[in-house]
């Protein structure tokens, strides 16, 4: 029987109640959302936060997927279900609906949350490299305001992120434009696992042209969960297969994956390759309007 | 802590530290052991609840964090007027065989039809995608689901039967041939 460490419980009514109750609480207080994530971790006592808040009473005040101005903007307590059911998010970006369908279970999509995700930082996550992908920043809310984080300098390290002791990540914003196509490919062991590689794409082409291209990597040891050296190897150059595979070989080869029970290392550096290509064929032929 | 939810349409209460997990609080302060203990890593489903009408893995709940909320566990599906559709459609499909992913099941196929009177045979494959058979008897699963979703208003006893508990082997059969 896995049973957390003893803490101590508040809920919180709103943000500002939230932010109130880190200042209070203090470094040992956590933030627990859909708790997928956290309380996984806490059954096993690798985190023993000394106080949780609450938030889920926060789902109606952070629970949205909306357009403002040009920018598709994710509300932090947004359960998955929801942004894999939004029309909004796979009309702008198709690689929100193709992450989020192989992320776990629908029951536990149903529970955990975008903002509860980007907050875990696993190093195998998918939305991190998908936000990475679509240049998206972090909203990371304190008592003196909003600041703005781009999602490619939220993750220090695993488990870590820019978000201090006494923020929170209320917002994920997604820079629109059109003319784009995007993907998200994953390889995992069995459904609803965590992926043994994933990579996401997003491109604008201009003619045949690459105007601009962002590749998200997870699993592999990427920096920043991204492939920048493919991302510029790419840019004004044609979208031809040839572009592609050339693409997927740096990534591959700018990655560092380890050796764990999802696989050994040259296998996923291969995958890292393999489903960058995938990912930039697929969004080239979405941006075309082709069915892909 | 005093946590109170209302479960099967019963307001119950019981005071517990706020670590005790949904799943235990459900079994062990309730009573209601109708929803099973299984993998403790959210894997299963055998744990599945609904909470506000959705299903969740109460292994992965607090009992705090349910406070307030609604439940829905498996004793709640039958109703004076008999079992739910679903609960047949596994009597009449012979959709479990050791029983422990049942109820697990059942909620999550419950709330699929809610939503979807008409799913697939990948919509059902897909919604139960978390949950774990480890009898292995996934199709006969699909096949009850299905068979509700073919008779929505069959909330009844098989009429073969008499008392749900006195269900034998052959009148299933007969219904099946």
């Amino acid at each position: 029987m896995q049973t957390p460490a003893t803490f101590g419980y508040e809920r919180a009514t709103s943000v500002a109640h939230a932010l109130g109750l880190l200042e209070s609480l203090g470094e040992e207080a956590r933030l627990v959302a859909g708790g997928h994530s956290l309380l996984p971790m806490m059954k096993l006592r690798i985190a023993r936060p000394e106080h949780l808040i609450d938030i889920n009473d926060l789902a109606d005040e952070l629970g949205y997927v909306r357009i403002e101005g040009d920018e598709l903007r994710i509300g932090a307590m947004t359960r998955h279900a929801d942004l894999l059911s939004s029309a909004l998010a796979g009309e702008h970006y198709r690689i929100l609906h193709d992450a989020e369908r192989v992320i776990a279970d629908p029951v536990v999509r149903n529970r955990g949350t975008i903002g509860g995700s980007i907050g875990q930082a696993d190093p195998s996550e998918d939305l991190s490299a998908v936000f990475s992908a679509t240049k998206a920043h972090i909203v990371v809310t304190s008592s003196s305001g909003d600041r703005l984080v781009p999602a490619r300098e939220m993750h220090l390290g695993p488990y870590e992120t820019a978000c201090g002791p006494a923020e929170m990540i209320t917002e994920i914003r997604i820079p629109i434009r059109p003319g784009g196509g995007s993907s998200y490919q994953k390889v995992e062991r069995r459904a609803g696992d965590w992926s043994v590689a994933a990579a996401g794409a997003c491109i604008w082409l201009d003619g045949d042209t690459i105007s601009d291209v962002g590749i998200g990597l997870t699993s592999v040891g990427a920096a920043h969960f991204c492939a920048v050296e493919a991302e510029n190897a790419l840019m004004g150059q044609p979208a031809t297969e040839e572009n592609f595979a050339a693409a997927g070989a740096l990534a591959a080869q700018h990655c560092s994956p380890n050796t764990d029970q999802r696989g050994p290392a040259d296998y996923k550096r291969h995958l890292a390759g393999e489903l960058t290509t995938r990912a930039l064929r697929i969004a080239v032929a979405r941006s075309r309007g082709e069915e892909a | 802590m005093q946590v109170t939810l209302t479960v099967n349409g019963e307001q119950m209460s019981a005071d517990v530290e706020p670590r005790v997990l949904l799943v235990h609080f459900i079994r062990d302060h309730l009573g209601l052991t109708g929803t099973h203990w299984g993998c403790d890593t959210s894997n299963c489903g055998a744990c599945v609840v609904s909470m506000d009408g959705v299903p969740v893995k109460s292994c992965t709940v607090l009992a705090a964090m349910a406070d307030g909320r609604t439940i829905e566990t498996v004793e709640g599906m039958e109703t004076a007027d008999g079992l739910h559709p679903i609960q047949k459609g596994f009597m009449e499909c012979h959709g479990l065989q050791c029983g422990f992913c049942t109820p697990g099941m059942m909620i999550t196929s419950k709330w699929l039809l809610e939503n979807n009177s008409q799913p697939s045979e990948h919509d059902i494959r897909e919604a139960i995608s978390g949950q774990l058979c480890r009898c292995t008897g996934y199709d006969n699963i699909v096949k009850s689901i299905q068979w509700a979703a073919e008779h929505p208003t069959e909330g009844t006893y098989p009429e073969s039967a008499g008392e749900p508990a006195g269900v034998q082997a052959e009148s299933a059969e007969s219904v099946n041939s």
